[in-house]
Order: structure tokens, then sequence, then C-alpha cells
């Protein structure tokens, strides 16, 4: 998939194309991806679980006969466990590493912020957050933090639990 | 469509085609040099005479000439009229590559280049007039024409007929040459194929190429019928930078292609029902559909990926063509044998091997099989042997080079390697065997004494190390000086199709890849617990008299469901499904729960995520959708402690020869001299280790010696003979003396040292040479610099006579 390349645009013109975000909950917190690189949203699919693997890994689904690495988003961003009755959606995103699917609670919607309400994240922020928040749109009714994707799905090979 | 995509379509057809049929002209004709069969000759024919008339009808009119006149050769040839050598043969190889060349550039630049072939030409000339008499030779030429009425054949008549004979298509050769630039100029630069064609027709006859595709039609029927099983390639601008255009496309069986075309006919069928349903409601109907679309697709989705899959023997085609040529070139005699040309590899996978694989065969060829000369004299056949052989195994395409010439002298390596500064003079003589082979991997590297046209660049094999590196693969490379040398490189499948046995464990699926499969054995009840015996927590089975090491797949893959308690009441019902397995020849019992079937799964790579987990080679899709890990089983048994990574290496070598001693490790005796000097013995050395009083102490001359066992031992102080830093601090007056036993021959000498301090088990290492007399080096140990006792050598300079033979018994 490529990627948008604001670079050679004007700055006027740069400004006025705000950027479109595909948002999604985990529990009570609103988080965006760069909607380019979201290829597609579906609903939860029959998982392999992939022994050994790294914690944050929950499993094989099959997209339409590729193999794609599901990644509970819950886990990675360390958020606790929360019981819930529905099963979790997938969010299918094109990385550099291949096609990666982030499960996340609910899906919103695509929504387009203007640039004048990003913020970067706040020095307080602790914890893994740090590392995958870029920044914060401050929304009218709530914050929505903007993922790093790149980031989110890059997981070391020695944090597999021997 | 514009007039210029046309034209560029044409062309890239003719590439196409012509890439391909030069492919199979190289093979016929090698193949025809052993056994003139005329119906070769035919297909040898009308390759280039395709080639000749298509070029003509795209106004490419320096392809069409060099095609030209070897078609006048071969057109003798076919008619018997001269019976084939061998130096036609290397011409019309050369031709084949002059066409190949032309046609690269053409793909690159649009145009035909101007590489000047006239002295191919001449040559091709020389080889039709030489033994063939003149007036035979118009007759052929004048039967070309009643035959094919091609302008091209009107050319060559009117030529004959100016009245030099052959010596006249020299010179029109000449002329047309140097024609060509214009006319290619004008080629490139025309934009309309209809003014282009005007063009080339002003220079030639009119009515050019309006005949010749309609008479290739007739005579070369093959390329037209197989066109439309060729996939078109995407339309690409012809100077892209992308793969070229033969890369780009590929053949696919029209077996192969109708059965997907009913494939796709049924799914049309499955979604019509289903649309049906859609408004029309009826459960079991539904249901019934959607099962059957999800059999077609799961059909249609293997079938499309299998015509990916290529036989290894694509690539292969091109080899027996280089073997001759290089040997050929070097005066050799090569005889190539291949084997396992149908071993199916992904197209992405057997491109990418393509080159390293002919490096390797040019270097074998070159550096490897000797002259007919040397090898008569080592009393080896003339002819040398090179053997290509593919097959899959664990999982794994594994392509074998093997020759049998005169193997790698690993001397010679450690030379070069100094001399080109790939490694320190100090550090060549620790290298291991192995050690030393990879040298050659390294880049710079290049042990031909001469740089030949053939090899020995200074690219080699570290290019071709990193080629297969790239796609994943490893390179291993075995040699016997004087035997040969084989080369083994293993490929990952990453999209082949293997067979694999299904099993189940803790409620998942997976496969595991057939090669590695031995056997399957079924323990039922009692006989089960009592048949698995426990050797110190390691589970053994005993198979016909042989330990096998067990290993439960689900404590591996910690998926293990801690056993509800009432599994251990009903030991009657327990049943242990053992799959013998081979990791690098050791054997080892797999413990699953279930065993299905075996299949042919389509290997699917895991994500980045989880690449670093050793014991999954890929995943697949099972025909319900579902995903199944593939088991490694070379990483498996790592993971389980079967093998590891340094015994492994011994476990394959002990059969052969355990010459890897030096890096191995051996028990070393830790002692003092002089007060601080740490010095060291292999523990081998040493007989025995003694303590005695100082007063036992006697003297038999000059020499101290105590009694020891009934007999006389002589004394000899190490630090009298290694000369330390000076500080002679040996406390001399102490009650007892530490003495080290060295025995050789049936005879002994007490080493006196200060004292003993330990024994460690440590490779030995020596990075540092010694100058001083009675020490071999030093080495690291325990992290203290410790120099090594050259007993034999101390012992000899203080008493020579303890080497000499015993004269009294």
């Amino acid at each position: 998939m490529k990627k948008r390349s604001f670079a050679n645009l004007s700055p006027t013109f740069r400004m006025s194309t705000a950027t479109q975000y595909c948002t999604f909950y985990l529990g009570d917190l609103f988080f965006g991806i760069d909607v380019l690189q979201v290829q597609e949203v579906i609903l939860y699919q029959d998982m392999t679980c992939v022994p050994l693997s790294s914690p944050v890994v929950s499993g094989l689904i099959n997209l339409r006969g590729e193999t794609v690495t599901a990644i509970d988003l819950r886990k990675r961003l360390e958020l606790p466990e929360q019981d819930r009755n529905e099963p979790q959606k997938n969010v299918i995103i094109s990385a550099d590493g291949g096609t990666i699917s982030l499960q996340v609670d609910e899906i919103g919607d695509v929504i387009e912020p203007s640039e004048e309400l990003l913020e970067g994240p706040p020095e307080t922020l602790k914890g893994i957050a740090r590392d995958l928040v870029t920044g914060v749109y401050k929304l009218e009714n709530q914050l929505m933090l903007v993922l790093d994707t790149e980031k989110t799905v890059e997981i070391d090979a020695s944090t597999i639990a021997y | 469509m514009a007039n210029e995509d046309l034209q560029r379509e044409l062309i890239r057809d003719l590439i196409i085609e012509s890439v391909e049929g030069l492919d199979q002209y190289d093979q016929e004709l090698l193949e025809f040099e052993k056994d003139e069969n005329p119906e070769r000759m035919n297909l040898i024919f009308r390759v280039i005479h395709t080639i000749k008339g298509t070029a003509g009808c795209l106004g490419l009119n320096k392809i069409e000439e060099v095609a030209h006149v070897g078609e006048n050769l071969l057109t003798i040839l076919r008619d018997g009229k001269l019976t084939i050598n061998d130096p036609m043969i290397s011409t019309l190889l050369e031709l084949s590559d002059a066409l190949k060349e032309m046609l690269d550039t053409l793909e690159k630049t649009d145009g035909e280049g101007d590489t000047d072939y006239s002295e191919l030409l001449r040559k091709l000339d020389e080889l039709q007039k030489e033994p063939a008499p003149k007036e035979e030779e118009e007759l052929v030429l004048e039967e070309e024409i009643e035959i094919e009425e091609t302008p091209a054949a009107q050319q060559i008549s009117e030529t004959v007929d100016e009245g030099e004979g052959a010596f006249g298509l020299f010179e029109e050769d000449e002329s047309s040459s140097a024609q060509t630039p214009s006319a290619e100029n004008q080629a490139a630069e025309s934009e309309n194929p209809i003014q282009e064609a005007e063009s080339s027709s002003e220079e030639s006859d009119p009515g050019f190429g309006l005949f010749d595709p309609a008479e290739e039609r007739e005579e070369a029927p093959d390329p037209e019928v197989k066109q439309p099983a060729e996939s078109k390639p995407k339309n690409t601008p012809l100077a892209s930078t992308g793969p070229s255009v033969t890369e780009s496309s590929i053949r696919v069986d029209v077996d192969h292609l109708d059965k997907m075309m009913n494939m796709v006919g049924e799914l049309v069928l499955a979604r019509n029902q289903i649309i049906v349903n859609s408004t029309n409601y009826d459960e079991s109907a539904l249901q019934k559909a959607s099962q059957r679309l999800n059999l077609i697709t799961t059909e249609l989705q293997e079938s499309v990926m299998k015509t990916r899959m290529q036989p290894i023997g694509n690539v292969w085609t091109k080899f027996p063509r280089i073997v001759r040529d290089v040997s050929s070139e070097l005066g050799k005699n090569v005889r190539l044998i291949m084997e396992g040309k149908d071993t199916d590899l992904d197209r992405t996978i057997i491109e990418a091997i393509k080159d390293p694989l002919t490096h390797i065969i040019r270097n074998s060829i070159d550096h490897g099989i000797e002259s007919p000369e040397q090898r008569k004299a080592v009393g080896k056949p003339e002819e040398g042997m090179l053997s290509l052989r593919a097959y899959h195994e664990g999982g794994q395409v594994i392509i074998e080079i093997m020759d049998d010439g005169a193997g790698i002298d690993i001397e010679k390596v450690k030379a070069k390697a100094i001399e080109k500064n790939l490694i320190p003079a100090s550090r060549a003589t620790e290298l291991s065997e192995r050690e030393a082979m990879n040298l050659i991997f390294a880049p710079g590297f290049s042990t031909a004494a001469k740089v030949s046209n053939v090899s020995g660049r200074g690219v080699g094999m570290d290019v071709v190390k990193t080629n297969i590196e790239k796609i994943g693969g490893s390179i291993d490379m075995q040699t016997q000086a004087g035997q040969g040398t084989t080369l083994n490189i293993k490929i990952p499948l990453t999209l082949a199709i293997i067979p694999a046995l299904l099993v189940n464990s803790s409620s998942e699926r997976y496969a595991i890849p057939q090669v590695s499969l031995l056997e399957l054995l079924r323990l039922e009840g009692k006989q089960a617990l009592k048949e698995i015996e426990d050797l110190y927590g390691s589970p053994v089975y005993r198979l016909r008299g042989k330990l096998l090491p067990i290993v439960y797949l689900d404590e591996q893959l910690r998926t293990k469901v801690e056993s509800k308690d009432d599994a251990s009441v009903n030991t009657e019902d327990i049943v242990l499904n053992i799959i013998v397995l081979q990791a690098d020849g050791r054997p080892f019992g797999l413990v699953v729960d279930k065993i299905h079937d075996t299949e042919e799964i389509v290997v699917k790579p895991l994500g980045k995520q989880l690449k670093g987990i050793s014991c999954f080679a890929g995943s697949t899709i099972m025909g319900d959708g579902k995903i199944a890990l593939i088991l490694d089983v070379l990483g498996l048994a790592k993971h389980s402690g079967i093998i590891t990574d340094s015994d492994s290496r011994a476990l394959v070598d002990d059969d052969k020869q355990s010459n890897d001693s030096n890096s191995q490790k051996e028990s070393i005796l830790l002692f003092d001299i002089n007060g601080s000097q740490r010095m060291a013995l292999p523990l081998s050395q040493a007989a025995r280790l003694e303590e005695f009083d100082s007063e036992s102490i006697e003297n038999t001359g000059t020499q101290q010696v105590v009694q020891y066992r009934g007999q006389i031992l002589p004394l000899l102080r190490i630090s009298d003979h290694i000369h330390g830093n000076g500080s002679h601090s040996a406390p001399e007056d102490l009650d007892t003396i530490q003495v080290i036993v060295y025995t050789e021959n049936e005879k002994s000498i007490g080493l006196v040292v200060d004292s003993i301090s330990d024994i460690v088990d440590e490779e030995l290492a020596i990075s540092r040479k010694s100058s001083s007399q009675g020490i071999k080096g030093s080495a690291v140990i325990q992290g203290k610099v410790t120099d090594l006792l050259d007993a034999p050598a101390i012992i000899r300079s203080a008493d020579p006579s303890f080497y000499e033979e015993a004269l009294v018994c």
C-alpha cells in the first residue's frame, strides 16, 4: 500500500488536507489510525493459536487465503483484560512486515478532525503508550489517541515467553 | 489501440516468444550433437525462421539479418547437405547468443543496439561454403526460394545472381549491417508502425512481412497455438526497470488452465444459487450451495497457486549449454547429470537461484574438475562428472551440486585468505576445516591463481551466498581432496506445495512435513505406560532394541492442559500416538493426541512477528478454511534438546571423520610455576598427579629422582626450563612438591610445579604463538592469559634420553 506523501505539497495545501482517521475503541479509550493504512475492518474470525509466540499475538486468521497475524491490541497497549460478551473485531492494516490484524473492542467512524486539534502526547503519558501514541486530538466529546501502527506491529521475537 | 501500443505489444510478444524459442534452440542443438534426428533440426530451424520472420515484419532489420544468415546454414544442415560438426555447433550457439543480446537490448532500449555481428555472420557463411561444393549450395538456395517465397530469400537469390556465389552473401551482410543503424534509428524514433513499415520496405523489397506471418502459421504452429495459454503480462512499459518481459510471463499447462476455467464456471453456478436464495430463502439449499462454494473456492485457490509453481528443470535447461561452453573453453571434458528436474519451486525462487547456480556450475568446472590429462594421471576417467540434484526434504528444497574433481585444498584456501587479508596469518592455523571452507564465501575471495574468463572475478561465492540467503536459504560445502566437492543449497519452500501429515495436539492441528517422517507407532492401554521408560526425567521408548527419545508435542509447545484426574484412572483407554521423526539424521518420537491423514499443503510464510519461533516452518490453510501451523522438525528437535547446534555437526561428522577436534572442548590441567605464572597442559598428557615429601627426593648424578611405585621417577622442575618473568620466588623450601607424572612409551617423568590449580573443560584456542622454548603459545582460559606447556619439548631439552628407545629393560 502506498503511503501518502505530503512532503512535496505546499504547506498551505497540507494544512487544508486533514488526515482521515479510522477510529476504534478499547474500553473507554478512543483510538485512531491513518485510514490509508487500514486495508479493511472485519468481524470476529476463527483463530489458530500460535504456541510459544509473544502473548501479544492472539493467533492467525485466514483472510481470503492469506494468513494474517492477529495482535491483541489490549495486551499490546498493556491495558487490563476485560470480560466482554461480544467478540473482538479486526482492523486489518497493511504494514511493512505484511498484513496484520489489530483486535479491538468496537469500531468507530472514519473521521477527519481538524489539524488544529492535534497535540503531542502529554509528558505524563506512561508505559508503552508513550512509545505507541504519537499524538492526541482534542475532539469535542473525547480525546482521540493517534496510534503509530508501524511501532504497534513491531513485536520483538525475544518477547517470546520461554 | 494506438499504433505505438500495438507496435510495442508485438515487440513484446516477439521477445517472449523468441527468448523461449532460443532456450529450446540451445537445448535441441546440444541434443542434436549427440543424436542427429531430423525432427530436432526441424525444430531448431523453425525457431530461427520464426524469429527472422517476425523481426522482419516489425522492421527489426538487424535481428532479421542475423537470423537470416543463421537460417541459411540451418537450411543446409536440415537438408542433410552438410553434417554438423563441433565448430558449427559453437557458431550456431553464438548465433543464439547474438540474437538474445539483441532482444535484450531491444527490450531495454527499444532499439537493436549497435553491436557489430559481422564476425559471426562471416563465420556462419564460412561454415556454409567450406565443405560444400558451390553448385550444390546454389541449388539449395534456389530451393529455398521456391519453397518460401520470402523476400529475404529473394535477397539471397539476388546476391547469388550477382555472380560471386557464397562470397556475395558475405558482402551483402557487410553492407546491410552497415545500413542497419539508420534503419534502427528510424525504428526507434518512428511512432507509427505503418510509417516504419514503409521506411523499412523502402530499403528491402515491398510486400515484406506480409507473407511472413501467414507462412509462419503453417510452418511453426507451436508458438501460435500455445500463445493463448500464456498469461499476458500486465501492460507495463517496455523501458520499465522492473523484471524483464520474459520473467514476467509464465507458461501454464493448458490442461491446468482448463481445469481452472471449469472451476470458475462452477463458482459462477454456486454464486447464482446463493443469489437466488437471498430472495427465495431455503435453508437446506443455501447450506448446500455455500458448502459447494467453499469447496470450489478452496480448490480454485490451490489451483491458481499451483500455476506459480514451476519445476526447477526450467532453470536447468540452460545448464547443458553452459557446461558445454565452459568446458570447451577450458579444454575439459565434463558430463552433466541432472536429477529431480520435476521438483516444484515457486517461480520467484526459481528466478532467484538461477544466477547463483550458474555461478556454482562455472566454478565447479573451472576450479573443480581437472583437465583430462590430470584426471588420467590420477586414475580417474577422463570425462569429469558434474551432477545436479534437487529434492524436497524437511520442508525445504535441497539442491546438490556435486563434482568429482580435485576437491578444495584447504591449505590453499587459507593461504589465499591470508594473502587477501581476510584473516590474520596467526588465525589460519587454528581454523577448523569447516571454518576454513567458509572463507570461500568471504567477500573478495577467489582461489583461482589466474583470473580466467569463466570464473574468478572475485565476486564469486560471496555473491552466491548472499543471493541464496536473501531468499532465506543456506549453502554448505563439503570437499574431499582428490574426490570432489559437494555443495548443498537449502531453500525454504515459502510457497512450495509439500505432502504433510496432519496431527492434533491440545485441540490444535499441526502439519508435519512428510519428508522427515520415518514411521508411526501406536501404544495402547497399560502397554503405553509401561513401555515409555524414564531415563533421568527424559522419556525413552525401546524401538526394535534402540532407545528412541520421546518428546511430547504439547509440552514442547507449552499448550499442555493440566490433565484431569480421571485420566489416570482409566489406563485401559490410554492411547499414545508416536510419530517417529528424523532431524539431522537423529530419530526421535513425537507424541501427539491424534493422527489424521496426509495431505498436500501449501506453505505460507509466517508474519514477521512470528519468525523467531523455531518450532514452526510456516502455516497452511486447511480444507475447512482454518489455519494449521507447520512444524519445523529440525527446530523442534533443537528446541527439545534432541540435537544441539554444536553436537549436530559432531553427530553428522561421526560417520565421516571428526577432524574438528581443534575446536572441540577438552580437559585442561591448570598449574602455577614461578610463583604466579599460569600454565596449562592438556589433561590427556598427564598420567597422574602426585604429591611427594621434599625429603623423598634423592639425587642420581645431576638428576633429582623419587621412588615411585617401585621405580625411579626422574624429576624435572619446569621453572628451570621456562624463562618466566625472572621473579624466582619459587618456594623451594616446602615440605611437599607437586608433580605431574608424564608418561610416554611406558617411560615416566615427573614434572615439578608449584601448585596444581584446577582442571577445566574448555576449548583450547591458542591465540598467540610463543617464541620462548617449552611454551606452545598462550590462550585465554577462565578469563586469564595462560601459557600452554609444550611438555615434549621441555623433556627433550632436559633429558634427551627420555625419547630414546630403552636400551636395557
